[in-house]
């Protein structure tokens, strides 16, 4: 087999690895854990009648192992069971709330890797400069405030005060056209494109430096390119790269900004799904979404690689 | 203390300040803490600086018991995660073999998964108190510690004084606590201020989605989802955590810039 075929089934053989193992994590840590489910649902009040009830069509009293694995078989064949407290079945909510999270995740993508990139460059062509010192400063700020709190700044600030966009997105509805969509969601969209763009940002003006500071830069530099052509023409193909990396691994990032953002914005989409029914403790539904997020975000961490290794060609020919 | 910036300064101010604030709550709180004492949304007098909350308690007095809560919190995970993180990390770099492996692999599982969503699948099951929160953001920051304390110590480990002291029959308690940790302590205090800003952001999270702090204790977070319903009406009363919450992590931060800029120059590196 060619080197770079197994380098990529490697990559992917480990991904499928760690799935499985997230998969054990996250029933261990549902059920293993001190804490009575059935107790937590029903309260302090409950009589021991009905806690037996509840913990027999829990399934509490089975072996873990064989509880484990027969979630383990019903998540592969798409059966995530029924939610305790609605009855519903999850597969078919679920659904329907990953399409709206998808959908505002895919547009804050749209809007923030572009500009990230764009002003990682600006932030290098003027490195020490103003324009740097302020990206930087700026970027400082929005990391050191969490993302609903950016959410809260820009409702009152924009939603309420300017009134330029609805402040909340409970117009949002999955039939409309594409513009009322947007519109109900321009604001979610804007923390998130926040939230993404400073580590980004951060991220690939390092990348680009750090190509920067190679000798053939050196050379393009002496014999009188302009700084721009500098970066165009040698610096940037060189860091491709890396910085895919670094969209993959922000695309990433905003899989967990998305769960605070929907709250904020009541925004009927996974994030929202998983904490209300963490505060309801309706444990098969908490499991499936954490599989799904789980799931996304290491689908996004191994992209990230697949890509630097078929980009890298020092990968495919190792010593 | 010498040579200290400016922007070090500021930073080192406002953090103790924070912090004194958070120890003399009892004391500089204009009321008490769950108290109800005027209108619903008042906006700021000279009774009430920052206006009343969400059911007629006053504003000022929630923050500094809200940054009571918060700090104690962030601190207690802080400590926590960096004395499993540290204790572990050089473990397995002096160790080495399967040890370090195993231990290495698992962090690596563990961090395959977001920290916020592990936290929640947890909580899910556990009972949320002060106690657990601590203990779950703790351990699951100490991963990160980890990291850091095994990549530095793998270094020192190979050092000749490190040698020298296995030659003199030094056990391994010794070598970890004696010989590695004094070398590693520089940019494991710099990673300290980091993390300590990571556990209030995560904290004041949680506490918004209501899996934090419990009412009617205050909390950063918590005081945002009290009085999150105002915004639409024009109220601001929820935005002054932010403004605490982004003072304090660009104060720590420039304290932790400090402290690893000047270590690195003490190694004569170009940090």
């Amino acid at each position: 087999m060619p080197l770079l075929a197994k380098l990529l089934v490697q990559r992917i053989a480990l991904g499928l690895l760690l799935l499985f193992l997230v998969s054990i994590l996250i029933f261990v840590g549902t059920i293993v854990l001190p804490g009575d489910v059935a107790q937590s649902i029903l309260g302090q009040s409950a009589t021991p009648e009905a806690l037996a009830n509840l913990r027999a069509e829990l399934g509490v009293n089975d072996p873990p192992v064989a509880r484990y694995f027969a979630w383990l078989g019903g998540v592969l064949t798409g059966d995530l069971g029924t939610a305790l407290t609605s009855g519903l079945d999850i597969a078919e909510s679920l659904a329907s709330r990953l399409r709206n999270t998808l959908f505002l995740a895919f547009w804050a993508a749209v809007i923030a890797v572009p500009l990230a990139i764009f002003l990682g460059l600006l932030a290098v062509r003027y490195r020490e400069r103003w324009p740097d010192k302020l990206i930087s400063a700026v970027t400082l700020a929005s990391i050191s405030v969490p993302e609903f709190l950016i959410g809260y700044v820009l409702m009152f600030f924009v939603g309420v005060k300017l009134g330029l966009f609805p402040s909340t997105a409970v117009s949002f509805r999955a039939d409309a056209s594409l513009d009322d969509k947007l519109e109900s969601i321009a604001l979610p969209i804007a923390v998130l494109t926040l939230v993404v763009l400073a580590h980004m940002m951060r991220m690939t003006r390092a990348a680009i430096l750090n190509v920067m500071q190679s000798a053939y830069i050196e050379t393009a530099e002496l014999k009188g390119l302009r700084m721009f052509t500098i970066i165009r023409k040698h610096a940037l193909p060189n860091s491709i790269a890396p910085i895919v990396n670094v969209v993959m691994l922000n695309l990433a990032y905003l899989v967990v900004g998305v769960v605070v953002v929907e709250v904020v914005f009541v925004y009927p989409g996974m994030g929202q799904y998983l904490v209300d029914h963490v505060s309801k403790r309706d444990v098969p539904v908490v499991q499936a979404c954490g599989m799904v997020f789980a799931t996304v975000y290491i689908g996004l961490n191994m992209v990230a690689d697949i890509v630097s290794i078929l980009a890298n060609p020092r990968l495919r020919h190792p010593k | 203390m010498k040579n200290i910036t400016f922007a070090a300064g500021i930073g080192l101010f406002f953090t103790s300040l924070y912090f004194l604030m958070a120890i003399l709550a009892p004391l500089i709180a204009p009321y008490g803490m769950a108290e109800v004492v005027g209108g619903v949304w008042e906006p700021p007098s000279p009774e009430h600086l920052m206006g009343t909350d969400n059911i007629g308690r006053d504003l000022l007095t929630r923050m500094i018991y809200g940054g009571r809560t918060t700090i104690f919190i962030a601190t207690a995970a802080t400590i926590l995660s960096f004395t499993t993180g540290t204790v572990f990390g050089l473990l397995a770099a002096v160790m080495g073999g399967w040890v370090d492996q195993l231990m290495s692999r698992f962090v690596d599982l563990l961090m395959s998964i977001p920290s916020l969503i592990f936290a929640l699948v947890v909580l899910s099951v556990m009972p949320v108190t002060i106690p657990v929160l601590i203990v779950v953001m703790g351990l699951l920051d100490s991963t990160r510690v980890y990291r850091l304390a095994r990549a530095v110590a793998v270094d020192i480990n190979v050092m000749d004084f490190v040698e020298a002291a296995r030659l003199r029959g030094e056990g391994r308690v010794w070598i970890i606590f004696r010989e590695i940790l004094p070398n590693a302590l520089s940019p494991l205090v710099a990673e300290m201020g980091l993390r300590f800003i990571f556990a209030v952001l995560f904290v004041s999270t949680l506490s918004f989605l209501g899996l934090g702090v419990q009412p009617p204790a205050a909390d950063w977070g918590g005081i945002v989802k009290e009085n999150s319903d105002g915004i639409v009406y024009g109220i601001g009363a929820a935005l002054w955590p932010a403004v605490a919450i982004a003072t304090l992590a660009i104060s720590v931060n420039l304290v932790a810039d400090w402290v690893l800029n000047r270590t690195t120059s003490l190694k004569g590196g170009r940090g």
